[in-house]
């Protein structure tokens, strides 16, 4: 009976934790399968240990390559978005003027819309224009579904912030362009380091607009995509794996820094 | 003495304040300008190429024409609506199961998690830094035919079961209703995490307190208490998950068989393989419109229009 | 009192502030002597922050102009404006700490050295060992104290207070005004503080003005205020008030003869403000320590030439220092009377019938066209006013 009340009591823990492996599980098979040597061209059954991959990673055709064209693609379209989406969100957040309630359901549109549709109509004006694709156009698509997540975050920043600190900074002596640079953009940096971050994961993972707008350019994604129906080299699993590991170190080890920087000012 | 003057005197504008009140006043439209002017050319602008190319007719040989041929929007409802419904219940499905799921985690995060509540967090994003498509074809590992989960489910009989409703085939579980809906739901998972997360984290947990002094029970608590207020999260989360996953074709392309094509196979395959430009615009644009309506329905009754 | 003021630090002439349709102040003069410790007093929404804002430039006046020591500054922005704020929950910078805080206005005007200025400021309040710290990691009083430094190491003209104790407990208030009347002695500059505490505005400032619906009631020093107010609101906000209407029975002499409900009383006419016409009603303000309490068998003790009325208590609270009693009489229901705890008599309980008599010369005369009760039911709410 205790024990009935006990499992009772921590049903949600149980429910939640379940949900939590059903998240991390192909993680884990990811990382499992970036040490298989399978036979034949997928690497979908467990055949024996290896750490060929791994020490080979670049040995695929075109795989290092596609992955540094979507790291250059996501930092080009973390700039645009990011600069482009914090002038809007100030805007938005800053002022009342006319035509601010247009603005913001033309920003939020791109969120709302499966990106399929938004692939798909972007690649018929290209087509239209007759521009050839490649790096440009996956990169206009990039900042064009980046820059309404970046405006979210910089806007829910900078609506948060005491509107009174601006004015004290004015008070003392600190003309407009200084107010800003010195108050308002320091303050808002958290909210345009976020939405950064985000566009960069967005960028770096897209698949279905890049997929409409790539022409016979190969990103990373475009190159797992097409593994998919070719064959899947271990290699993928690294490049996985890899990036999971270097993200997850990064997190805590930013965790441990921010604790110690508290533990010591406290002391 | 001060002396009060109670009269109006003539109203005099203070000095000086004319001028940068109307140059302040075109400073948000200089801000705008750049965003809002990418967005008119590579959003705006494109939807409308897109509705035009909608009614044209021809041939990649000969090239297109707008001809007001709006029989492309009857051709393909009447071609893929099998498509189009399927996209709308196993994106409805993935959406009632991730909100199944995602709750209790985000509960756990929220209220009883602790110290543990930054781990956890982590935890839930991590797999985001991993491509969601090399997440995806692990999926094809994990439910793949002899793999131990088909094992367990056959000895157990699910199976079976599952096979006599129709959601699996011939005791497999990929290419089978059930990988496809399994993939969208872990897909978007996250999505209806994070927002439930954030409604859930705002409450104050003294409320469960005071609820509980007032005689509530736990369940009665949940029910009157952390639901409605967790009610954003649950319309955010909703959102965020159902509209990406009535588009997607990912999932049903990797885990999924032809059977199990949805809306966003027809259109990807008309636009990059087929070529036929005026169907997958005109396919578009009835996904478009069916997904806005049901959004705005959806959130005129759940009466939480501030979200938009 | 202008023309002989030694320096005006801040004169404002016609200033009135109006959005849209909505005047939250109404044009009025005042002018503030340098060096003086001035409070604004009101309710929430009186208009009284908007005053201020206007004197810092973070507002521009619909009309009229603002002067610091002679000179017109309407024109100017605040970040060109001799003049610094406390504000409302301080506006501390969250990514400074509370060194670079205080050094922000002087490196703002192009100080290079600011070290030997900020280590006297911070001697100053006190705040010595927490310089490096960010403010979120300061107490209520400790922030407090930053926002003050911060004004003051700018020596400006005027300083500005916005509820600067609004954010803290009543203890650490008290303390708190006097640490800031202090430093107002010690350095001297004028001092304007806005606030809704008539506690707050009474203790520490030499000249208060009581704003009420964007106008100024009344302005005086803190006592002659509370001894003479000039309007029912100024006698019901600050401090109480019992307000007994009556009626003129003679107005020839020095003394005012009334009746209130066949009962007389008297008042001295020069404790009245406007002139009293026989047969017109006038209101008679008493304060409720001013009025005696004597068990109405004692009657007979009460000293001659007083303003006696009966009444029976309804019901008493003891708080101390005091004890409090509501007595409903046949002039007024609901006095409020007040009774030191010197020697406490056991006859004065709920239901006692009681003789209520004061010195005729601590009443004062007011116009009875006023709404009686102004000034006992506004917002003190702490929100922005």
């Amino acid at each position: 009976m205790r024990l009935f009340t006990w499992v009772r009591r921590h049903l949600v823990v149980f429910a939640g934790l379940l949900t939590l492996g059903y998240l991390l599980l192909p993680n884990v098979i990811v990382t499992v399968f970036s040490f298989n040597k399978p036979n034949g061209r997928f690497n979908y059954q467990w055949q024996r240990f290896s750490t060929d991959a791994w020490t080979h990673p670049c040995d695929v055709a075109d795989l290092c390559g596609s992955l540094s064209l979507s790291l250059r693609i996501a930092v080009w379209a973390t700039l645009g978005a990011t600069v482009l989406g914090t002038l809007i969100a100030f805007a938005l957040a800053r002022y009342r003027f006319s035509g601010r309630s247009s603005a913001g359901t033309l920003i939020f549109l791109p969120m709302a819309m499966p990106e399929v549709v938004m692939a798909a109509s972007l690649a018929t004006l290209f087509l239209n224009m007759g521009v050839s694709f490649g790096f440009w156009t996956i990169l206009i698509a990039h900042i064009t579904f980046c820059l309404s997540f970046v405006v979210t975050a910089v806007k829910a920043r900078v609506m948060s912030m005491d509107p009174r600190l601006e004015q004290a900074a004015q008070d003392l002596y600190a003309t407009p362009a200084q107010t800003f640079w010195r108050i308002t953009l320091p303050i808002a940096a958290p909210g345009i380091a976020a939405g950064a971050l985000l566009s960069f994961a967005l960028s770096f993972d897209d698949f279905v607009i890049t997929n409409f707008n790539a022409g016979s350019t190969v990103t990373f994604p475009m190159f797992v995509w097409g593994a998919a129906q070719r064959g899947t080299p271990v290699q993928i699993n690294v490049i996985g794996t890899a990036m999971f590991a270097v993200a997850v170190l990064c997190v805590l080890a930013g965790q441990l820094v921010g604790r110690r920087q508290k533990n010591r000012r406290r002391s | 003495m001060t002396t009060l003057t109670e009269q109006l005197p003539a109203p005099a504008p203070a000095a000086g304040s004319a001028r940068p009140v109307r140059r302040r006043r075109l400073v948000p439209y200089w801000l705008l300008l750049p965003g809002i002017l990418w967005l008119l050319v590579f959003f705006a602008a494109p939807l409308v190429y897109q509705a035009s190319t909608s009614v044209q007719t021809g041939s990649l040989e000969d090239g297109f024409r707008v001809t007001w041929h709006f029989a492309t929007y009857w051709d393909a409802l009447n071609q893929y609506y099998p498509q189009f419904l399927r996209s709308v219940g196993y994106a409805a499905i993935a959406t009632v199961l991730c909100l199944g799921l995602g709750y209790p985690l985000a509960y756990l995060i929220a209220f009883r998690a602790g110290r543990w509540r930054h781990l956890l967090m982590i935890l839930v994003i991590a797999p985001f830094f991993t491509s969601f498509l090399i997440r995806t074809l692990a999926w094809k590992t994990i439910l793949s035919d002899g793999g131990p989960v088909v094992r367990t489910m056959d000895r157990l009989h699910i199976l079976g079961l599952t096979d006599a409703l129709g959601v699996t085939e011939g005791h497999r579980l990929l290419a089978t209703p059930l990988a496809v809906v399994c993939g969208l739901t872990y897909n978007f998972l996250p999505f209806m995490i994070l927002p439930l997360y954030t409604s859930l984290e705002r409450i104050d947990g003294r409320l469960h307190e005071a609820a509980s002094d007032l005689y509530a029970r736990p369940l009665t608590i949940f029910r009157k208490v952390t639901l409605p207020l967790s009610m954003p999260g649950v319309v955010a989360g909703t959102l965020l998950t159902f509209i990406p996953a009535a588009g997607d074709y990912i999932n049903a392309e990797l885990l999924g068989s032809p059977d199990q094509k949805m809306i966003g196979n027809v259109i990807q395959s008309q636009f990059l393989r087929v070529l036929d430009y005026p169907t997958a615009a005109a396919l578009s644009f009835i996904l478009m419109a069916a997904i806005l309506a049901m959004v705005t329905v959806y959130i005129r009754r759940s009466g939480t229009e501030e979200l938009v | 009192m202008t023309a002989t003021a030694p320096s005006t630090g801040v004169r404002l002439s016609g200033i009135s502030k109006r959005y849209g349709t909505f005047t939250a102040v109404h044009p009025l003069d005042l002018s503030v002597p340098a060096g003086s410790f001035f409070a604004l007093l009101g309710a929430s929404g009186c208009g009284k922050t908007t005053t201020l804002r206007m004197i810092a430039g973070l507002e521009n006046p619909s009309t009229g102009t603002v002067e610091l020591d002679g000179t017109d500054v309407t024109a100017l922005p605040p970040h060109k404006r001799p003049v610094n704020t406390v504000f409302q929950s301080y506006a501390l910078f969250p990514h400074l700490d509370v060194y670079e805080n205080i050094a922000f206005g002087l490196r703002r005007r192009g100080l290079k050295s600011v070290r030997k200025q900020v280590e006297d400021m911070l001697e100053l309040v006190q705040l010595g060992d927490l310089a490096r710290r960010k403010p979120q990691q300061l107490s209520g009083g400790q922030q407090q104290r930053v926002a003050v430094a911060r004004a003051l190491i700018n020596h400006p003209q005027v300083l500005l207070l916005d509820e600067p104790l609004g954010a803290l407990d009543l203890k650490l208030r008290r303390q708190m005004q006097l640490e800031l009347k202090r430093i107002q002695t010690e350095v001297g500059i004028t001092f304007i503080h806005v606030t809704h505490d008539q506690e707050e505005a009474m203790a520490m400032a030499d000249t208060v003005a009581v704003m009420n619906d964007g106008r100024i009631e009344q302005l005086g020093a803190p006592a002659d205020l509370y001894e003479q107010p000039r309007t029912t609101f100024v006698a019901n906000f600050l401090g109480t008030s019992n307000l007994i209407t009556a009626e003129v029975l003679d107005a020839s002499g020095d003394e005012l003869a009334l009746r209130a409900a066949d009962t007389k009383l008297t008042l001295p006419a020069k404790r009245c403000t406007g002139t009293a016409r026989v047969g017109e009603k006038l209101l008679i303000g008493i304060r409720p320590e001013k009025i005696t309490l004597t068990p109405a068998e004692d009657a007979g003790t009460v000293p001659e030439g007083r303003n006696r009325v009966t009444g029976r208590i309804t019901e008493s609270s003891f708080t101390g220092v005091s004890t409090q009693y509501l007595i409903d009489s046949p002039v007024a229901p609901g006095l409020a009377v007040y009774q030191q705890n010197i020697e406490r008599d056991s006859r004065l309980a709920p239901g006692a019938e009681v003789v209520l008599h004061w010195n005729p010369g601590h009443g004062f005369g007011l116009d009875a066209a006023q709404r009686i009760e102004a000034g006992t039911d506004v917002d003190l709410g702490e929100g922005p006013s």
